[in-house]
């Protein structure tokens, strides 16, 4: 079997504004299989880190790729799932669960004009993955704000991506939400899938994580004891006393 | 008299126009007020009303010169937005009284200049359509439809998270574009039946009266385009009968639904939440009777 490209690579990327850059030199990579966490404070770079590696941000220099592709000539997009830190619920004008998700499948479905059984099932799916399979007809407005991002990973989940990047996913998330949306998260892993996922606080997620990158000042903090770098996942501790609490908590309260 | 009134070819085509407006101008309103753009068909319109003015001086037809003006300015107003600037918000004020002012400033330069010319455009004139006017008013109306319906689930993408229909992969500046291209048309078809200023009252106002009745993006749409229908053939009927102004008629009846569905829909969840129904009742707090025992 040849060895598999890094899910995502990213190498000596700088990125930011020309007079203040927001990244600096940062490198990483992402095996198949793997949960990395991007840990930092706000303000550290975390979100500037994965929304320039998705292309949503110009880079000043260094390299990107997924899949073994140079970002600028990366078309796959169906294999990536981006779940977007949760802007406010409304939309201009309401629309449903299913309606939501169903746009999550055109990276897959493309131009066609009409959607196949495939792709009705694929949302069908990711819907019952994230634990909405009773409230599709619901409007997303109307829903808890942890059902509300709920939708947003069923969303990234309708194209059968092999990436999940996830952007502060449990922020302001109910309980019950946080354990739903874990479960679903293992789920995708256990299928193979690699997961990005920008944190302050981990919750019921740090089970799930392999590895784990912390940010500061956007730069990459170097493992060293004491500090979460590479370990096995039953190890990682990401609010374990040893760990300056600055880093991760720094202007969350 | 009436029945005469309302089945004169004159009073056909009218409601044709006016019907054709009706079903076109909320079917694309629904993505301008999506994205929170309801009032660009406005700013459209006043850069339309420059092109009517090209077509007048220049004895060309008054449509085409207002699409094309139309179509150009929904392009730079994309093209502003896209960018995101603060300063774009001035850039746009620029266009759209500049496109107005223009408009003015060229019809009085005209040999046939006179206010009715001008006020025709502006306020809509459904009564004086011919033949040739309502053939050009379905063609377009039916590319409008054919956009607005047909690409529905990209153009509901992009309208609803921009960012992640980036991500996906999905051609957003070509769908943007699309979009700014289409509102243009719209503008223009609906230029006859309600005029220039009042255009962007029924690509918005039939919608808002929609999302508070329907379940969903595709429903609010289709119902859109049904009250939109029904204010345009309603208001149409209206003014041949009692001889009001028509376009102001059909924006003011649309008006009126919304006002009418908004203080019977807040009623109506007012009253179920003083009454709640079985399911959620009990739920809430334990009943009193408890209390007295």
């Amino acid at each position: 079997m040849p060895v598999s490209p890094p899910v995502l690579a990213v190498r000596a990327l700088s990125a930011g504004y020309p007079d203040r850059p927001v990244l600096r030199d940062v490198s990483l990579a992402v095996a198949p299989g793997e949960v990395l966490a991007i840990l930092g404070a706000n303000g550290s770079g975390k979100s500037t880190l994965v929304r320039a590696a998705l292309g949503l941000l110009p880079v000043t220099t260094g390299t990107i790729s997924l899949f073994g592709t140079a970002l600028p000539r990366f078309r796959q997009r169906h294999r990536i799932g981006y779940v977007p830190q949760r802007v406010g619920a409304g939309s201009g004008v309401p629309a449903t669960v299913a309606e939501v998700v169903s746009s999550g499948r055109l990276a897959r479905r493309r131009l066609r004009w009409l959607p196949r059984a495939t792709d009705r099932a694929a949302v069908a799916r990711a819907i019952a993955a994230v634990g909405l399979a009773d409230r599709r007809r619901d409007l997303v407005g109307t829903l808890s704000g942890g059902q509300q991002q709920r939708t947003l990973i069923a969303r990234a989940l309708a194209s059968e991506p092999d990436l999940l990047v996830l952007d502060e996913p449990t922020t302001g998330v109910d309980a019950a939400s946080q354990l739903a949306f874990a479960a679903t998260i293992r789920g995708f892993v256990a299928g193979g899938g690699a997961v990005v996922l920008v944190a302050h606080e981990l919750g019921p997620l740090a089970e799930l994580v392999s590895r784990s990158v912390v940010l500061d000042h956007g730069r990459v903090v170097p493992p060293g004891p004491g500090r979460t770098g590479d370990r096995a996942p039953d190890h990682v501790h990401p609010h374990a006393p040893a760990e300056p609490p600055g880093i991760w908590r720094g202007n969350h309260r | 008299m009436t029945i005469e009134i309302l089945t004169s070819p004159f009073m056909r085509y009218a409601l044709l126009a006016a019907v054709i407006t009706g079903v076109s101008a909320p079917a694309l309103g629904t993505y301008l007020v999506q994205r929170r753009l309801a009032l660009i068909g406005d700013g459209i319109g006043h850069v339309a009303l420059t092109g009517v003015a090209v077509g007048l001086l220049t004895a060309t037809s008054p449509v085409l010169t207002a699409m094309l003006a139309a179509v150009a300015g929904a392009i730079v107003i994309e093209l502003v937005r896209e960018r995101g600037r603060t300063s774009g918000d001035v850039a746009l004020a620029v266009l759209f009284y500049g496109g107005i002012a223009g408009g003015v400033f060229l019809v009085n330069l005209s040999a046939s200049h006179t206010n009715t010319n001008l006020m025709t455009y502006l306020f809509g004139s459904p009564l004086t359509t011919t033949r040739e006017d309502l053939v050009v008013l379905a063609l377009l109306g039916a590319a409008v439809l054919a956009v607005a319906l047909g690409l529905r689930p990209w153009l509901f993408a992009v309208c609803h998270d921009e960012e992640y229909a980036r991500v996906s992969g999905l051609p957003v500046r070509l769908l943007n574009l699309l979009l700014a291209v289409t509102t243009a048309l719209t503008v223009t078809v609906a230029m006859r039946a309600v005029g220039l200023l009042l255009v962007s009252a029924l690509m918005v106002v039939p919608v808002a009266t929609a999302q508070l009745l329907a379940g969903g993006f595709r429903a609010t749409q289709w119902l859109a385009m049904a009250i939109g229908v029904l204010a345009a053939g309603a208001g149409i009927g209206f003014a041949g009968v009692y001889d009001t102004a028509p376009g102001a008629t059909i924006v003011l009846l649309a008006i009126g639904g919304f006002a009418v569905t908004t203080v019977v829909v807040a009623g109506w969840r007012r009253v179920r939440r003083v009454r709640p129904d079985a399911r959620d009742g009990p739920a809430v707090e334990p009943p009193e009777v408890v209390l007295t025992r």
